[in-house]
């Protein structure tokens, strides 16, 4: 039982951030009717907004030393940070120490501008031409902005830790009357989960309790009719295509210290992300979010080596945790072709 | 009426003995102008340096082709490691007289891209030696293709019993320690750290490098008393761990053996130390976490997370003998940090290479090969070596690393905590574990 719940709760995670990526995606396909393949893109350079403040805030001032050298053979270089010489020791280590929080502030311009950027400088010249266009063009796009981050930051993870507050991990297997260290999760996992959650139910609430986003999803649901009443939608879909940017990009920031970011891992998203779309039901918000984490779990339990040799012994499937996804989504779509919270009609002209 | 004698047999016996009558000269012209593959005849001569320029390996490529590059500058202007270097037949005139140039193919880490690359180096640039690689599937595909193609191949990193077992070849040759020898030298120092009654979990890389790394450190764990309690193969691609690591906590296993490398071996080892692995105990034991191949740059990536993990490496930039100290001092001179070991054994292998081409007194493979077999060097950073004839593969000391606790600096993640002898890693040509292959015969191209 409690090797189940901790793959419960594994597939929280990855489903939280299959979730708001999904969403993003969701969110342009259901707007611009665009099929955006470098949402992944996006997610990897919000990962990278904290691997940026975090270098800023630990620059340091470089003192050469006259007489002492490296091993090497260089002259022994003696560095401080000059966040440590500005604010103190403590609170300049502190601010250091908190840098992938405070990456969330630094990133929300930043992604909005390169969602902007993007969507006027690319994405409108494509609003009107084929789908197999908008996935090269935006597959394109990914692939260099992949190879920018890795020129500039190089092929190999870069280890971005959580504050020192929220390293370790807590007992679930206390707390449900399991034996002590039997259900242990990382602080951090926690800490995005309930993330995502916050920045689900915003997009959610934005959507619902605001004019902006009731023009939004009637035009979601009704693009031309919308336009008649004299409405700019497309003004509003821009902003969209921004927000959606930023909820990629956050997601990114935050899952920096479960996994150290490198230049490939908006690829690693992108494709499952696609799927969960589909399960979800194209153009259908909370189908984004419930495939997302029901796919996630699914993928933890594929992991779990008695379900993986149950698999492979008796049901000649090797790597089940390679296939689950595709399989689960195969099944859906033979039995529910409009995913799981598809409408008739919504995005079937 | 005319009659026609010419009949469809008639022309093909014509045709037959006019084409071979015209390809007999070219016939003798190839056999006469060549002996071998690309055979230098100018004033220079070329190497081929086969990196992964992109793609995950990028940054490890990259510091072979700074050792590449610096060794051959030390082929042809003299200083680093050819006054450390016991053969004392290289003279920093090139090799044979002839000015060393090189020139680089991009592996991108994949099998079929690293042959196509080896390819065009051999058959467009005339390379006569092929050397690098940061993969043992990379490895063992470019070892294949040089032995098909006449070129000696002097392996970079490649890790997996692979390269120098099954998949043996006369034309290739490796200097870097394998899958055995970190199994043989770590074996002893996790018995004097965690005793002899261990239960070990494996998470491990579904790839020839990972199997037979795998297999080796259990075979070496067992040996000591430790038990398996499960080995679980995890896909070269995957990026999150946790639902590997997490079913570790109640699986009775009070060690968890991750036979991972790069971007893999991050990932596992910072989300095993986040589920709390290595403040856990087991077993009314402290629970352990173990590395067995490591790597300075992953080392640097996995950051505080390496603390106290035990690992191995084939040579580290710290050792304080001459051979490592003037590579050392050319390495940070040049490029201003020290070098990792995937750039010693490239920088070596080059030497190597040059030194086999002198004494033997020419650039022929087979010659080389020759040479290579069974020589015993030293001045390299490794201590004494030997380049065994039955596989080719070298025999020296292997270096068992811990992550340091407190590094003073980015390049000072690991420090050795034991240099094994190379007595204790060494192991018969027909072991087990490096059967069915052969080394064939010497293939001198041309």
């Amino acid at each position: 039982m409690d090797d189940i719940i901790l793959q419960i709760l594994n597939g929280l995670d990855k489903g939280s951030a299959y979730a708001l990526i999904a969403l993003g995606l969701t969110l342009i396909f259901g707007t611009l009717g665009v099929v955006n393949f470098a949402h992944g893109a996006l997610f990897m350079i919000g990962a990278f907004c904290a691997v940026t403040l975090q270098k800023l805030l630990s620059l340091e001032r470089i003192e050469v030393s006259a007489t002492e050298k490296t091993a090497w053979g260089t002259p022994l270089e003696i560095k401080t940070p000059y966040a440590e010489l500005w604010f103190g020791h403590d609170f300049g280590a502190a601010i250091i120490d908190w840098s992938v929080p405070l990456a969330i502030l630094f990133a929300i311009p930043v992604m909005l501008a390169i969602g902007y950027v993007m969507e006027r400088g690319l994405i409108k010249h494509f609003y009107k031409r084929p789908h197999a266009d908008q996935i090269l063009v935006t597959f394109g796009l990914a692939i260099v902005l992949q190879e920018l981050i890795k020129h500039y930051y190089g092929a190999n993870p870069i280890p971005t830790p959580a504050p020192s507050a929220f390293r370790g991990s807590f007992d679930f297997g206390v707390l449900l009357g399991f034996d002590a260290g039997s259900i242990i999760y990382p602080y951090w996992r926690m800490v995005y989960f309930a993330f995502s959650a916050v920045i689900i139910g915003a997009v959610f609430a934005f959507l619902q309790f605001t004019t902006f986003g009731m023009v939004v999803r009637a035009g979601m649901a009704d693009r031309e009719t919308v336009g008649l009443l004299g409405i700019n939608i497309d003004r509003r879909f821009t902003i969209m295509f921004g927000l959606a940017a930023a909820v990629a990009g956050l997601a990114g920031v935050m899952y920096t210290p479960i996994n150290s970011p490198n230049y490939h891992m908006g690829m690693d998203f992108l494709v499952l992300s696609f799927v969960v779309v589909v399960v979800g039901g194209m153009g259908s918000l909370p189908g984004a979010v419930l495939a997302g984490f029901l796919l996630g779990i699914l993928e933890s339990f594929a992991s779990y080596s008695p379900i993986k040799n149950f698999f492979e012994t008796w049901l000649f499937l090797p790597s089940i945790d390679q296939i689950i996804i595709y399989l689960v989504a195969i099944i859906i779509l033979l039995t529910r072709p409009r995913g799981l919270m598809g409408r008739k009609g919504v995005m079937e002209d | 009426m005319s009659k026609n004698d010419v009949t469809r047999r008639g022309v093909l016996r014509t045709g037959a003995v006019a084409g071979a009558g015209l390809a007999l000269p070219t016939i003798f012209t190839a056999s006469s102008a060549a002996a071998f593959t690309n055979e230098p005849t100018g004033g220079t001569v070329t190497l081929g340096f086969n990196v992964p320029q992109t793609g995950p390996y990028a940054d490890e490529g990259m510091d072979e082709l700074r050792a590449f590059e610096l060794a051959v500058e030390h082929l042809n202007n003299g200083g680093g490691c050819l006054d450390t270097f016991s053969s004392k037949a290289l003279k920093g005139n090139g090799i044979l007289g002839k000015q060393v140039k090189f020139v680089t193919g991009d592996t991108q880490t994949k099998s079929d891209a690293a042959r196509a690359s080896a390819k065009s180096m051999i058959e467009k640039d005339g390379a006569i030696m092929i050397s690098g690689g940061s993969s043992s599937g990379v490895a063992v595909a470019v070892q294949g293709l040089c032995q098909e193609a006449g070129i000696i191949f002097m392996a970079g990193l490649t890790h997996s019993n692979d390269t120098t077992g099954k998949d043996k070849k006369k034309n290739g040759f490796r200097h870097f320690f394998n899958a055995y020898m970190s199994g043989a030298a770590l074996a002893p120092v996790l018995q004097k750290a965690y005793g002899s009654d261990r239960k070990a979990y494996h998470l491990t890389a579904d790839y020839t490098w990972g199997w037979t790394q795998q297999e080796s450190i259990q075979a070496a764990t067992e040996a000591l008393g430790w038990q398996t309690v499960n080995n679980v193969l995890t896909p070269l691609a995957a990026t999150d761990f946790s639902a590997y690591i997490a079913p570790v906590l109640n699986s009775g296993a009070d060690v968890l053996i991750l036979n991972h490398y790069g971007g893999n071996m991050v990932n596992s080892l910072t989300q095993a130390v986040q589920f709390g692995l290595r403040d856990k105990m087991a077993n009314g034991k402290q629970f352990e976490v173990v590395v067995p191949l490591y790597s300075e740059l992953m080392a640097k990536g996995a950051g505080a997370n390496i603390k106290g993990v035990f690992g191995s490496t084939n040579w580290s930039w710290t050792l304080q003998d001459a051979g490592t100290q003037a590579f050392v001092k050319a390495f940070g001179a040049k490029y201003g940090f020290p070098p990792s070991n995937a750039a010693q054994t490239c920088y070596a292998q080059t030497l190597l290479y040059a030194d086999a081409v002198e004494r033997a007194g020419s650039f022929n493979p087979c010659a080389v090969a020759e040479a290579l077999e069974g020589f015993e060097f030293d001045g390299l950073g490794n201590g004494p070596t030997l380049y065994r004839a039955d596989d080719h593969q070298c025999f020296k000391d292997v270096l068992v690393m811990k992550g340091k606790e407190s590094p003073a600096n980015e390049y000072d993640a690991l420090e050795v905590v034991e240099v094994t002898p190379r007595a204790q890693v060494e192991y018969a040509p027909d072991h087990p574990m490096f059967a069915g292959g052969d080394l064939g015969q010497c293939n001198p191209g041309a």
